[in-house]
């Protein structure tokens, strides 16, 4: 289980699928899910497999959530926000809707 | 539409130091970079980490804050969250703030988005709980948090510098399973004098190799055939080292083969490239000065060719120099004569890390079964296939097969794509080619791009 290394950051917190996650100000959503021990969060379009943050840095797309009802969001480049309602990105229907 | 005598694209070190010569010399600048604050990768984060998660990054992270300071002392005007998503050959550039795109004229650019790690596909990669080793050092130099237990898979000098960072933070890996091939050290050996030329860095080297083994973390020599287990998430990494089949469990495996320069915009500008035999990747063609093929537009750091932080930063200078040059701006001929003596020097390590650390056989060529393309699940069997039946490069196999054309558009698996290509079809990499890179450079939504013509877009 990963771990923080420090108490630095002002406590936050959003939803990832209705799950609370706590968060630390100045997080991405990605580090965020790692940080719970929270690691696939979207289902490949093809195959249907659980994926997550695999860069982190903004390349690979393999992080995609929805954010706030709005699909195709890179969780490694999105800041944790307050409230925020991340839900995992499901195959590619949601993609299409 | 609003003009700068220099737009610079990315904020690492090569991009702010630019920046930093580029106001000194008097052009008006703007700096566009897509993090929330300034210090690319390797610097990232760099002026919100307190002194205890410094100690644990290392003094050469540390030297990264002085550049930032600098930076954001200078006249540069510096936008954070932009997201460049178009840059044209005459010099206009798209970029997204999230709230909206803006479209800037620039009298030169500088290109200095850097670079991305070697996509290193095996069986298991795709698997949630493995990512790239850079991953894991973003997590602890932005974030401050640390994944116990970690296996480390791969080669080269940034996999010992984070598993030793992870080491002093308290999260000591679980192992190094390295790939480094029989017979390279004595091939590397042959570079240590032109090394010793930058001696820094071999202590350094050295230093965190001792880290590592100090530690009491296993390091397993010349694994091969390794393959990542589990069915949702990791659960083991198997590997063949010292002749026997070996077996870990982990939760977390991290793999790294080096990085390789980002080449999507100067791919857009159809700036020539070539394949660069030593460091196996493709880099553009630039004139000393890091001037691409298209007049005004320049790269530096490792999006040029892969040569470290510091390197960056002084090619960076070198090309804000030449762009003032170009712009009739006087700049002292001393400087850059100094600047490049100090380039030299710097790269001196260059041979022997590069010759060292050359990804391993099966990170170039992976096995049938393996996906190469992660978005679009298409494996190494396949793009064998569509190389056999005729595809003769990238762009073709794209087309049969859709490899490339998910939404990281290629950044991952391009430069394997075009590994498996060259040896089915018994040709040269320059003759293979990359991916035609098109616009948008990230997806956008479409009420943005509508609203291109609003007045928002004149910034």
């Amino acid at each position: 289980m990963p771990t923080r290394i420090d108490a630095s950051g002002e406590r936050i917190a959003f939803t990832f699928d209705g799950q609370r996650v706590e968060a630390r100000s100045g997080d991405t959503v990605a580090a965020a899910l790692i940080a719970a021990g929270i690691d696939a969060t979207r289902r490949s379009a093809l195959s249907g497999m659980a994926r997550g943050p695999y860069c982190m840095m903004g390349i690979c797309f393999d992080c995609l959530v929805a954010i706030d009802g709005v699909p195709n969001r890179q969780a490694c480049m999105v800041e944790a926000r307050e409230g925020l309602v991340v839900t995992t990105q499901d195959g590619a229907m949601e993609a299409l809707s | 539409m609003t003009r700068y005598d220099l737009v610079v694209i990315g904020a690492g070190p090569a991009g702010m130091a630019a920046a930093i010569e580029a106001d000194k010399a008097g052009l008006s600048v703007l700096v566009l970079d897509e993090a929330p604050a300034p210090g690319g990768q390797i610097y990232r984060a760099v002026e919100a980490t307190d002194a205890a998660r410094r100690t644990i990054l290392g003094a050469d992270y540390a030297h990264g804050a002085e550049l930032a300071k600098a930076f954001r002392a200078s006249g540069a005007t510096y936008r954070a969250g932009a997201s460049v998503w178009n840059v044209s050959p005459e010099k206009v550039v798209d970029y997204s703030t999230g709230d909206g795109s803006r479209q800037v004229e620039a009298g030169a650019i500088i290109i200095a988005t850097g670079a991305v790690e070697r996509s290193t596909p095996m069986k298991g990669w795709l698997l949630p709980g493995v990512t790239t080793a850079g991953a894991m050092q973003i997590l602890l130099k932005a974030h401050g948090v640390v994944e116990p237990d970690t296996v480390f898979v791969g080669s080269g000098p940034l996999l010992w510098l984070i598993a030793s960072q992870m080491i002093a933070a308290g999260a000591k890996p679980k192992a190094i399973v390295e790939t480094v091939p029989r017979g390279r050290l004595l091939a590397a050996a042959k570079h240590l004098p032109k090394a010793l030329k930058a001696q820094n860095y071999l202590a350094k080297g050295f230093q965190m190799m001792k880290a590592v083994r100090k530690a009491g973390v296993p390091v397993h020599r010349y694994g091969e055939d390794i393959v990542i287990e589990g069915t949702n998430h990791v659960e083991a990494v198997t590997f063949t080292a010292d002749g026997e089949r070996q077996r870990i469990e982990t939760r977390h495996v991290a793999l790294h083969q080096g990085v390789v320069p980002n080449q999507q915009i100067t791919r857009l500008l159809n700036c020539e490239h070539r394949y660069d035999t030593v460091q196996r990747a493709f880099a553009p063609v630039l004139s000393e000065d890091g001037e691409t093929t298209l007049k005004g537009v320049y790269v530096a750091g490792d999006g040029g060719g892969i040569s470290g932080a510091r390197a960056a930063a002084l090619t960076g200078r070198l090309a804000a120099m030449a762009a003032a040059t170009a712009a009739g701006r006087s700049v002292d001929g001393a400087m850059v004569a100094s600047v490049r003596a100090a380039l030299g020097k710097d790269r001196a390590i260059r041979p022997l890390l590069d010759t060292l650390y050359a990804p391993s056989p099966e990170a170039l060529a992976p096995a049938d079964d393996v996906v190469v393309c992660r978005c679009e699940e298409v494996t190494a069997g396949d793009i064998r296939a569509a190389a056999k039946l005729g595809a003769p490069g990238p762009n073709q196999v794209k087309s049969y097969l859709r490899a490339g054309m998910g939404p990281c558009q290629g950044r991952v698996c391009g430069l394997v794509v075009a590994e498996i290509m060259a040896v089915t079809r018994g040709e040269s990499l320059d003759a293979i080619g990359y991916y035609r890179i098109r616009p948008p450079l990230k997806p956008l939504p479409l009420a943005e791009l509508a609203a291109l013509d609003e007045p928002i877009a004149a910034e």
